[in-house]
């Protein structure tokens, strides 16, 4: 009797259904992804150092010495309490002691605007920053124009990452699934995930690209017009300098999805290709042959 | 008992100093690429000489830097570097009187060496700019600079074909402190030289060029950045390697670092 009553309740593992395991990334979109990785690590924290040298921005051509044209300073001041560091942003003062301004390495107080933990090198050396930092702008610029031919010859671009009406119709409700961490796993991306793509890879990353060449003076010379797209060399180096906080939070929303939406499908897909998609999804045209 | 407990306060300190020393570890394990001769350092450095052949390339060699109207000096012009280099005593004698013994030596690979006084420079023919300085720090400034065209003077000289690049040799000194002083110098290659725009500048802002921007004689490149504009200037030497000079690398920043070329 007992026996049958074991038998007769159904031992029932929860299966997950699983939608089929498709080639979603080429190797020019791997490759190219880890590249920009490493790229942009050493570009950001050598910026920083050489941001460092001069740490404020302006509008316009020219820096303000004796006018006012700064929206953004960080120095060390004397005050009652010793040395503060402070960042001054459209003429609003913060204390960022501690951080930026007046900040703490190997049990020395720094008076620098990046602290050291944030700057390659560690230590105030400008030269070395431009040094590392001209070497990956050219990986940068090198590895953007080889993705840019791939994906326009394999259609990654066409498929992937340009907006068609269908997807900007989509992207209220793809903003509700992503707000509510429902995410949907397909053979492309959700229209969120496109428009994404979009602004860092058509927009930010020729933007920083044309504003990094701006403040060369040799450039300047060469092609006049991008001092007036871009308002002056100072403009220009304040929004290079902006497109960087841009990219800095576009990296700090990026791990997080891929975190929620399931790390080891998602870095198998940028490692190996192979992406498992979500219940319903067309397999490719090879696994159903076969 | 307190064995035990000294071994774990021990233990403890151990811990937080291995803990500290990572996260330190975390923001200076890039630091060998400060010294100047590794050799991932080096490696790196060779995007800069691409940088130099892509602008060589890309770039008109007589293309102007860009000119501004007078509304948009507003500000007197940003010393920087050596703003008082009388410390050094030839060049004392001079501001005492009044650098009327100055002489702008234009020599090496040349036909015939001449040397020219204040006054001759001032009255060959005169080109002003009022032009963007920018500094390798980040900062620019605009100002009106007037003087004589390099290119016609080293016509004079007549450079003969195996010149290259032409050094130029100032009077103010650098470092100092622990380490010798070393004078300034900078170099450009003919091509900036010869530019359009590269002036033997006499005159700042319609005055006489101040001794804090570099008197009697300041060299601008215009479209390379500031410390490829050497002040105090007293020697043009055109040479076809500048590896003698200094540490070789072309200029005083450029033996500490910097990249030669100076266009971006």
């Amino acid at each position: 009797m007992t026996d049958q009553t074991a038998e007769s309740i159904p031992i029932e593992k929860p299966v997950k259904p699983k939608g089929p395991l498709v080639y979603r990334q080429s190797i020019f979109t791997r490759v190219t992804h880890w590249v920009w990785v490493v790229a942009l690590f050493f570009l950001l924290l050598s910026g920083l150092q050489i941001w460092n040298a001069h740490p404020a921005l302006y509008i316009g051509e020219q820096s303000g010495f004796e006018f006012d044209n700064t929206i953004l300073a960080i120095g060390a001041e004397n005050t009652d309490q010793g040395v503060r560091g402070f960042t001054t942003i459209f003429g609003h003062k913060f204390d960022t002691t501690g951080v930026l301004g007046v900040s703490e390495a190997r049990g020395r107080q720094n008076f620098i605007g990046f602290p050291a933990w944030a700057t390659i090198p560690s230590t105030r050396d400008l030269a070395t920053g431009r040094v590392v930092h001209f070497f990956f702008a050219w990986i940068l610029v090198a590895t953007l124009a080889i993705w840019l031919i791939a994906s326009l010859a394999n259609r990654h671009f066409w498929r992937d990452i340009l907006l068609k009406p269908r997807d900007v119709a989509g992207l209220p409700k793809d903003l509700v699934a992503h707000a509510t961490f429902r995410f949907h796993h397909g053979r492309s991306y959700t229209p969120l995930q496109k428009l994404s793509y979009f602004v860092v890879l058509v927009i930010l990353f020729p933007l920083i690209i044309l504003t990094g060449l701006t403040m060369s003076p040799g450039m300047n010379a060469a092609w006049p017009w991008l001092l007036d797209v871009f308002g002056g060399r100072q403009t220009a180096r304040t929004i290079h300098f902006a497109v960087m906080v841009l990219l800095v939070l576009f990296f700090v929303v990026h791990i997080a999805m891929v975190l929620l939406a399931g790390p080891f499908n998602e870095l198998r897909s940028m490692i190996t290709g192979y992406y498992r998609t979500s219940p319903g999804t067309e397999p490719d045209a090879k696994e159903t042959s076969k | 008992m307190s064995q035990l407990i000294l071994s774990r306060r021990r233990l403890l300190g151990v811990g937080a100093a291995g803990a500290s020393s990572l996260i330190l570890s975390g923001c200076d394990q890039f630091d060998f690429l400060t010294n100047r001769n590794d050799p991932t350092r080096n490696f790196l450095e060779r995007a800069n000489e691409l940088t130099y052949a892509a602008q060589r390339a890309l770039v008109p060699h007589q293309a102007l830097a860009r000119e501004y109207s007078p509304s948009e000096i507003r500000q007197g012009m940003r010393p920087n570097g050596s703003t008082d280099p009388r410390d050094v005593q030839e060049y004392a004698d001079l501001v005492a009187t009044n650098f009327t013994n100055y002489r702008l030596s234009v020599t090496g690979l040349v036909e015939t060496p001449m040397s020219f006084t204040l006054d001759e420079l001032r009255n060959m023919p005169a080109r002003s700019q009022i032009t963007r300085h920018d500094c390798v720090e980040g900062w620019s400034c605009i100002a009106k600079w007037t003087g004589t065209t390099l290119g016609a003077v080293l016509d004079q000289a007549k450079p003969k074909a195996t010149a290259k690049f032409a050094v130029y040799h100032c009077y103010d000194q650098m470092g100092g402190g622990l380490s010798a002083p070393e004078p300034y110098y900078e170099s450009s290659d003919l091509i900036d030289a010869y530019h359009p725009q590269t002036i033997l500048a006499y005159g700042l802002n319609d005055k006489t060029l101040p001794i804090a921007n570099g008197a009697p004689i300041r060299i601008r490149i215009e479209r390379a950045l500031g410390y490829k504009q050497p002040k105090y200037v007293h020697t043009i030497e055109l040479v076809d390697s500048f590896a003698r000079f200094g540490r070789g690398n072309g200029g005083y920043w450029e033996d500490h670092g910097y990249e030669w070329y100076g266009g971006i």
